[in-house]
């Protein structure tokens, strides 16, 4: 079959397993099934991000085996599995014909139907009838996207079976999951920008679902509501600038934009059109992907089930900002060179921010990444301390992009999927074999009770760190290297220094966690046990995933031609007119290796750092507390994430929406309604004046009348006597009175 | 198909008639029969929407025109264009669904109860059929009455205050716009105060009145324009003549919610489409006109969502939710180009659809507890299961999640807005955000959490009844949402025609305006005005729209 014909059946499994599963267990849990209270018991009470509490509130679900009575377990257990590798399948054998078709240097389109015509309209540039397609695009970039999500999507619903085995909202679970492949799908495939915007508000609604999952409990219920309301903010951003697209190029068919901006770069990035668009993107992108300002809803998202986050918030979703900047870098460079043009050699930084939306992306993602690593030194959530990495790490993607080395962004967007999905797999078994406990400062010692999480997640935690020939420290160094050379040694020397942070906070996390004593309750340590074999293979897997999937783009100053990656994408970076095209960079071999050699120093210094700074004989707590004593302040305020949370909340959620809703609606009632109201009273209070003056004078004078009629007939009245006699005479004489004016005047 | 659109006017009150001979205390067959008419109704409109002419051409089909009283040159005129046809599949639909979902709701005084509604359904089919504006207006003003008594007689504590307000602030428009409709009728014919006539034959043939839209004098236009604004924007409603309608939905019974929201603030937007833009179109594309309405559109959006926000009641957070709603229609028209018009007009129905679903839903707890304040509520998807499900999907409809309706209409209207004036979209686009905010907090206090309430934990989930009345709602949704393209084409020339007419009073200022001559045409919006930045723009770029 051909890649166009496969290409609408890859999101179309996941779509109807999401279809099943969801009225199953909506038929199972309503009155009609004969089930009472479907969701009842998550009853643990506990204040902090505990996604895992069904686990920890019952500590019989531990049973392995124990109450099978969910309702459609084994179907769901087949069906929600079963239609993502399908997905994966389908994809493959996309993927596998496309390639035989067109040797992967062209793309394929799959139209299904007009999705939204919008007839005739005046675009910017033309008349052009608007319409939107739902198509679907295989390309080098959606071949990638599609190839790794569809592989991890996979493997989670695979590790889902053990680790939600026991939840009660299995099928809920499974039903959710499925949507969101189907929309992270629609989003990777979609061959025009409102499709990717079906997709990506497709995901974020399984994010909110998913993240809301322990919907009992307000801390759950409350992040999956920030997560939706933060990403609809950038989505705001988002939709302007394809609005921006619609009128530029009267259409949002990534084919036809990025022909026609290659065409004539100058018609549209003249007064920074393009800017505006690429601007108002990556706005977008700061919400999905959690950048500044409008990453603090990543963190909180934790409190969803683990899986949920190694899918969603690590390997996947979060990535999706990064996609679309790399899918639009035909937009990104052209602002880039425009940029160049208009302000000349020596731009200020100021004036670089305002023209220049490469340069903005690169500065967010390198000041994102810095920041968030921060944050996670002094986090004791593992999924927290995890949660900021993929802040810091999303940070690094963007930073790539930025640079205009999309290649290199997208390279850290692939290898990141491996080791921070295993990382959170990890993690996840760690909190299912401590009954959902979450915090490291009631772990520790784990190394022996559990090996296979400990081996995977060190090997995950070696490739973040970016020790040289993993996964990480191919695609990090490029993106560090390219920044330097791209003439940004500031952000440079801002992304080494997050290298060595990132270290430190791994290592932190792997010693507190692993090492040591145990430093939890002691029944719990009783109960620790190595999770099942769905979790662990698939564990296994990721870890050698985070190890060999680097050697795809090895530099190639070391190889020549070693960059596979950067050739496969090759065919997503349209060529634009000479004059548009940065000169390409003349580095010697002995910077580049510097350069790398220098990011290894960095991450050994932070491994070291962190291995010496805990767990140094009888006294692990020492070093760390004689340097939170040394600086209270600075600790403080990176412990409470700089309380980024507590103004957004006090400005935007309590001040804006909250005080001013109410007080509109005061003005509502009292000043927009009052006039209403006041012209009531005031028509009612006239009424009482008309009726005053009617009962007076205008009835006065009917009244008057009627009382003179009344007297002057008094006397007629006297005529009504009732006799018959009298009748009958006074008829006689109008009769013979008629006659006679009848005679008179004939 | 001749005498449809006559058999459509005629066959609820026919329904209506027949209820009246049934005693009052077969409730049962009275239902029965009210739903069976009502379900008629639709059926017997159907063939509007497989009309085949409403796709090809702005014309007017199913047309009936008889004579009524000749003095006056007063037709019995109908017919209808695609938009007509598709609101008045709107009105058979939601009639039918409003019907059938007060079988437990209304217990009291049912007979009188089920003729009213169908007495409405008449009204309200007559107002999207009538193609002369002396039968439009007694249409319109039928209409109210069933509405006044549904409300003052079915609703809540409330009820009287707001029935009332209900009938004399739309009376109060309605009045108004009847001098602008004898106006123009004056001016037509002999003239009107210092306008002279145009000295054609007496009529209120409204199709008329589009043809000799070009000769009317721009300043007459903008005083007549402003007549049928104030009518038609209290009935939408707009900023700021909104007040009326969270006290009657809050105190209307579900049906009427559903009717109001879904059909009668559909006439509003109707009458700017029929009315406004087509006979008034030198006004309407007047620069500081457009301005202004386009203002208190994007107010509405904004203001209504921030209201809605800090509702308790949760009804009267979907009626301040419908404000904001509407204020997307009206931006959409208003921005005067094809993707603000389609969309506009796919939005009226998409707020019918999703709106009135919201409603019914509000109905369907507040007749198993007797109230609608949030606080009540938490955690009910542990005993409503099903019930939170339906109103998840509809909640979704209504913040415009993409494949589901309200996303089509949202993004076709702003990608409208954008084109006349990219600011407008920024604007209008933070209502998306606050959509989302104000139903997803909401959502979360009814839905999560836990069941704190006692009496909430014996609740009973929806009933086949209540999920058939949802069900047709949730299907057109997500069609609209997924392929609404039928919808489009079936909209598309009416809408087009309209916005040519605009188009050609923007590009040559009436004939006949020298009255007015004096006045400056508003500066036409141009393409470099959009972007500040885009004034280094080539001569070539066209004139916007």
């Amino acid at each position: 079959m051909s890649a166009e014909t496969l290409l609408p059946w890859i999101p179309v499994f996941p779509l109807l397993g999401f279809l099943v599963n969801g009225l199953l267990y909506l038929v199972a849990h309503s009155k009609l099934g004969g089930k009472d209270a479907p969701l009842g018991a998550h009853g643990h009470g506990g204040g902090h991000g505990d996604s895992h509490a069904a686990h920890a509130a019952d500590p019989d679900d531990h049973g392995h085996g124990g109450h099978g009575d969910i309702p459609f377990k084994a179907v769901h257990t087949w069906i929600g599995p079963v239609a993502s590798g399908l997905s994966f399948v389908f994809a493959l054998l996309a993927i596998l014909s496309w390639w035989k078709e067109t040797g992967g240097h062209r793309e394929v389109v799959a139209t299904l139907w007009t999705w939204i015509p919008m007839g005739t309209n005046a675009g910017w540039f033309g008349a052009p009838d608007f319409t939107v397609d739902v198509a679907f695009r295989l390309d080098p970039l959606s071949a990638l996207m599609l190839g790794f999500v569809t592989f991890i999507g996979t493997l989670i619903h695979v590790y889902s079976v053990g680790y939600m085995g026991h939840d009660e909202g299995y099928g809920r679970f499974f039903s959710y999951l499925n949507l969101f492949m189907f929309s992270m799908l629609t989003l990777v495939l979609g061959a025009n920008l409102a499709i990717l915007f079906v997709g990506w508000e497709g995901v974020g609604l399984c994010s909110y679902l998913l993240i809301g999952y322990y919907y009992t409990k307000d801390f759950a219920a409350d992040a999956g509501k920030k997560a939706f309301i933060m990403n609809r903010v950038g989505d705001w951003g988002f939709l302007m600038g394809l609005f921006a697209c619609v009128a530029m190029f009267g259409t949002v068919d990534f084919g036809k934009m990025f022909a026609a901006a290659a065409a004539t770069p100058a018609t549209y990035a003249a007064g920074g059109l393009v800017t505006f668009a690429c601007l108002a993107l990556f706005v977008g992108a700061t919400g999905k992907s959690a950048q500044i300002p409008l990453y603090v809803w990543l963190p909180d998202a934790m409190a969803g089930p683990t899986p949920v986050s190694a899918l969603i918030h690590a390997a996947t979703m979060v990535t999706a900002g990064v996609y679309m900047v790399v899918r639009c870098n035909v937009l990104f460079r052209i602002s880039h060179e425009w940029a160049l043009k208009t302000l000349g050699e020596g731009a200020s930084v100021w004036g670089l921010l305002t023209h220049d939306a490469s340069f903005v992306v690169a500065v967010v993602g390198g000041v994102t990444a810095f920041v968030a690593a921060t944050i996670g030194l002094a986090q004791t959530d593992i999924k927290k301390v995890l949660a900021y990495s993929t802040v810091s790490q999303l940070g690094y993607m963007f930073l790539g992009c930025g640079v205009l080395a999309f290649g290199a962004g997208m390279f850290h967007v692939f290898t990141h999927a491996f080791f921070k999905a295993c990382l959170f797999l990890g993690s996840g078994s760690v909190i299912h074999a401590l009954s959902g406990e979450q915090e490291m400062t009631a772990m520790g010692g784990l190394r022996s009770k559990i090996p296979h999480t400990y081996r995977t997640m060190l090997i995950a935690t070696l490739a973040i760190s970016g020790v040289p020939l993993l996964s990480g420290f191919f695609s990090k160094d490029l993106i560090l290297g390219e920044t330097f050379l791209q003439g940004h040694p500031w952000l440079w020397a801002l992304a080494a220094l997050t290298a060595g942070l990132t270290a430190f906070y791994m290592f932190r996390l792997i010693k507190m966690t692993f090492f040591g004593e145990y430093r939890g309750p002691k029944e719990t340590w009783e109960h620790v046990h190595e999770s099942p074999a769905t979790m662990t293979v698939v564990l296994w897997i990721l870890a050698v995933g985070a190890v060999v999937v680097g050697y795809v783009g090895i530099p190639n100053f070391i190889v020549p031609g070693g960059n596979r990656f950067e050739a496969f994408l090759h065919p997503a970076f349209p060529a634009l007119p000479p004059d548009w095209t940065p000169h390409p960079h003349q580095a010697s071999h002995a910077l580049e290796y510097g350069l790398m050699l220098g990011s290894v120093a960095i991450a050994g210094l932070g491994i070291l750092l962190a291995t010496t700074f805990f767990y140094k004989g009888s006294a692990p707590w020492a070093l760390p507390a004689k340097v939170v004593a040394a600086f209270p302040n600075a600790y403080r305020w990176v412990r409470n994430k700089y309380f980024v949370d507590e103004a957004y909340e006090a400005v935007f959620v309590n001040g804006l929406v909250k005080k001013g809703g109410r007080l509109l609606w005061e003005i509502d009632a009292r000043v927009v309604d009052g006039v209403v109201n006041g012209t009531r009273h005031l028509t009612v209070g006239l009424s009482h004046v008309s009726n005053w003056f009617d009962r007076t004078f205008v009835d006065g004078a009917v009244n008057g009348v009627g009382d003179s009629f009344q007297a002057a007939w008094k006397g007629y009245g006297k005529l009504q006597s009732g006799q018959t006699q009298n009748y009958a005479f006074g008829m006689a004489a109008g009769v013979f009175a008629l006659v006679c004016i009848y005679i008179i005047f004939a | 198909m001749n005498g449809l659109l006559s058999l459509l006017i005629l066959l609820p009150t026919a329904g209506a008639l027949a209820i009246l001979f049934l005693p009052r205390e077969k409730t049962g067959p009275i239902k029965a029969l009210a739903t069976a008419v009502a379900g008629l109704t639709f059926f017997a409109s159907l063939p509007l929407w497989f009309a085949r002419g409403f796709r090809e051409s702005a014309g007017f089909l199913f047309r009936e025109d008889l004579s009524w009283i000749p003095s006056l040159g007063v037709r019995y005129s109908l017919g209808v264009d695609g938009i007509a046809a598709l609101l008045i599949l709107l009105t058979t639909l939601l009639s039918v669904i409003s019907i059938y979902a007060s079988y437990t709701a209304v217990k009291t005084r049912e007979k009188e109860y089920y003729i009213f509604l169908l007495l409405l359904e008449t009204g309200m089919i007559g107002v999207f059929c009538a193609l002369d504006f002396f039968l439009f207006y007694v249409f319109w003003e039928v209409m109210l009455v069933p509405m006044y008594f549904l409300i003052g007689v079915w609703g809540g504590p409330r009820k009287l205050y707001a029935a009332i307000k209900f009938f004399l602030y739309t009376l109060f428009g309605s009045v108004i716009m009847l001098v602008g409709i004898i106006a123009l009728y004056f001016f037509n014919t002999t003239g009107f105060l210092w306008w002279k006539g145009l000295g054609n034959a007496p009529t209120f043939d409204i199709l008329h009145f589009h043809a000799i839209a070009p000769q009317i004098p721009a300043d007459l236009q903008l005083w007549l324009f402003w007549a049928f604004f104030l009518g038609f924007a209290i009935k939408v409603p707009m900023f700021p003549f909104h007040t009326w309608l969270p006290d009657a939905h809050v105190e209307a019974p579900t049906a009427g919610s559903v009717i109001l929201a879904g059909v009668l603030l559909k006439m509003g937007t109707y009458g700017f489409l029929r009315f406004s833009l087509p006979i008034f179109p030198s006004a309407a594309s007047t620069r500081w006109v457009q301005l202004t309405v386009v203002v208190l559109a994007i107010v509405g959006i904004l203001y209504g969502s921030l209201v809605a926000m800090v509702q308790k009641d949760i009804k009267k957070l979907v009626a301040y939710s419908s404000v904001a709603h509407l204020g997307f229609v009206m931006l959409g028209f208003f921005a005067l180009n094809n993707a603000g018009m389609q969309g506009g007009v796919l939005q009226s129905i998409n707020h019918g659809l999703s709106t009135g679903g919201l409603f019914l839903l509000v109905g369907i707890i507040y007749e198993r507890r007797h109230t609608r304040q949030i606080a009540d509520f938490g955690g009910l998807s542990q005993v409503m299961p099903i019930y939170a499900t339906l109103f998840m999907i509809i909640a979704l409809a209504s913040l415009g999640l993409p494949l589901l309706n309200g996303f089509v209409g949202e993004f076709t209207i702003l990608v409208g807005a954008f084109l006349a004036d990219w600011k407008w979209a920024l604007f209008a686009g933070v209502g998306v955000i606050l959509g989302a905010a104000y139903l997803l907090w909401l959502y979360q206090r009814v839905f999560f959490g836990e069941l704190k309430h006692e009496e909430n934990k014996g609740l009973q989930d929806v009933n086949l009844r209540e999920v058939l009345t949802l069900a047709p709602l949730i299907v057109c949704c997500v069609w609209i949402g997924v392929y609404p393209k039928p919808f489009f084409a079936m909209t598309a020339p009416a809408s087009a025609k309209i916005v040519a007419a605009l188009d050609a009073a923007k590009g040559a200022p009436p004939a006949l305006s020298a009255a007015l001559s004096a006045a400056p045409a508003a500066p036409v919006p141009s393409a470099t005005a959009v972007l500040p930045a885009a004034a280094a723009l080539p001569e070539a770029a066209p004139r916007g729209n």
